[in-house]
């Protein structure tokens, strides 16, 4: 069930509990991830799905927020990492063709593994329930799926 | 740089460095959770739920107001066809490549640079959608 052992995932878990409840408990706000990429396009496009309210208020913490992701990122892999810095091997095409679903799927859905899967569970959203029994489910068939055709990993 | 964008650019630092630390950096250990190989996601999303459920649901009933104003309020959405459409087309993506937002995110920090092409991408879907869809 754990070939890694628990602790590295509970640690990380705890550790992200504590930044959403450091940035909630400061400013109220939910540090969520996906809604970068619209509030982001709100500096870009005049369409009016991305020039809302929402998104133009959090844009500029969001990509203070961004930055901050990379860079604690880095702090760990140069700290305590046990295999320092690291290069995936998941092919260039799963990237292109995953990405642009995700991007889609996450916007439409109003809503990543971060906004539904950890602040809107914690606030014992339904909608966020369902969302995330959703994309778990469909995630897991297609992972099935992708490793029956021979792609690995 | 107003204090909000400290808050959260610190909030990002212990975020990343928590998505890191519990291996969501590399798509192959999350496409292992999704191949039902190793259940360590849901631990991390279970211990990251517990922490936030505290802040949200008891820390409002002790305090009036987040310490630098703004308030509290839980983060809900109303379901819509679009809530659960968006999650399968968001599965989909996510069960193919390994990769979501957060975790793109910390990915590049951890040196996975070919993940930007997963991120352009992920800007393209998401301007797709906002543009055609929203």
């Amino acid at each position: 069930m754990f070939p890694l052992g628990i602790y590295p995932y509970i640690v990380g878990g705890l550790i992200i509990g504590i930044s959403v409840s450091f940035s909630y408990i400061l400013t109220g706000i939910h540090s969520t991830q996906s809604s970068l990429f619209s509030s982001t396009l709100s500096y870009f496009s005049k369409t009016p799905y991305f020039q809302r309210k929402t998104y133009l208020d959090s844009r500029e913490w969001r990509l203070f927020f961004a930055a901050g992701v990379i860079l604690g990122a880095l702090v760990y892999t140069i700290t305590v990492s046990p295999d320092g810095f690291w290069v995936s091997s998941v092919q260039w095409w799963r990237l292109v063709v995953g990405g642009f679903l995700v991007g889609f799927g996450t916007r439409l859905s109003s809503g990543c593994t971060s906004g539904h899967g950890i602040s809107g569970i914690a606030s014992l959203s339904t909608t966020s329930l369902y969302a995330v029994i959703t994309f778990i489910a469909v995630g897991i068939v297609v992972a099935h799926l992708t490793q029956l055709l021979g792609v690995v990993p | 740089m107003n204090n909000r964008n400290i808050v959260l650019l610190v909030g990002g630092i212990i975020f990343g460095f928590g998505l890191a630390w519990g291996g969501m950096a590399k798509p192959e250990i999350v496409l292992s959770f999704l191949q039902l190989k190793d259940y360590g996601l849901v631990l991390l999303m279970g211990s990251a739920v517990a922490i936030t459920f505290v802040a949200v649901n008891i820390v409002p009933r002790f305090m009036e107001k987040p310490l630098l104003g703004g308030e509290f309020k839980p983060r809900t959405r109303v379901l819509s066809r679009n809530t659960i459409l968006g999650a399968i087309v968001f599965g989909v993506g996510w069960g193919l490549s390994g990769q979501c937002p957060g975790s793109a995110l910390s990915s590049l920090g951890v040196g996975n640079y070919p993940i930007l092409i997963g991120m352009i991408s992920m800007f393209v879907g998401a301007y797709v959608m906002g543009r055609y869809f929203g």
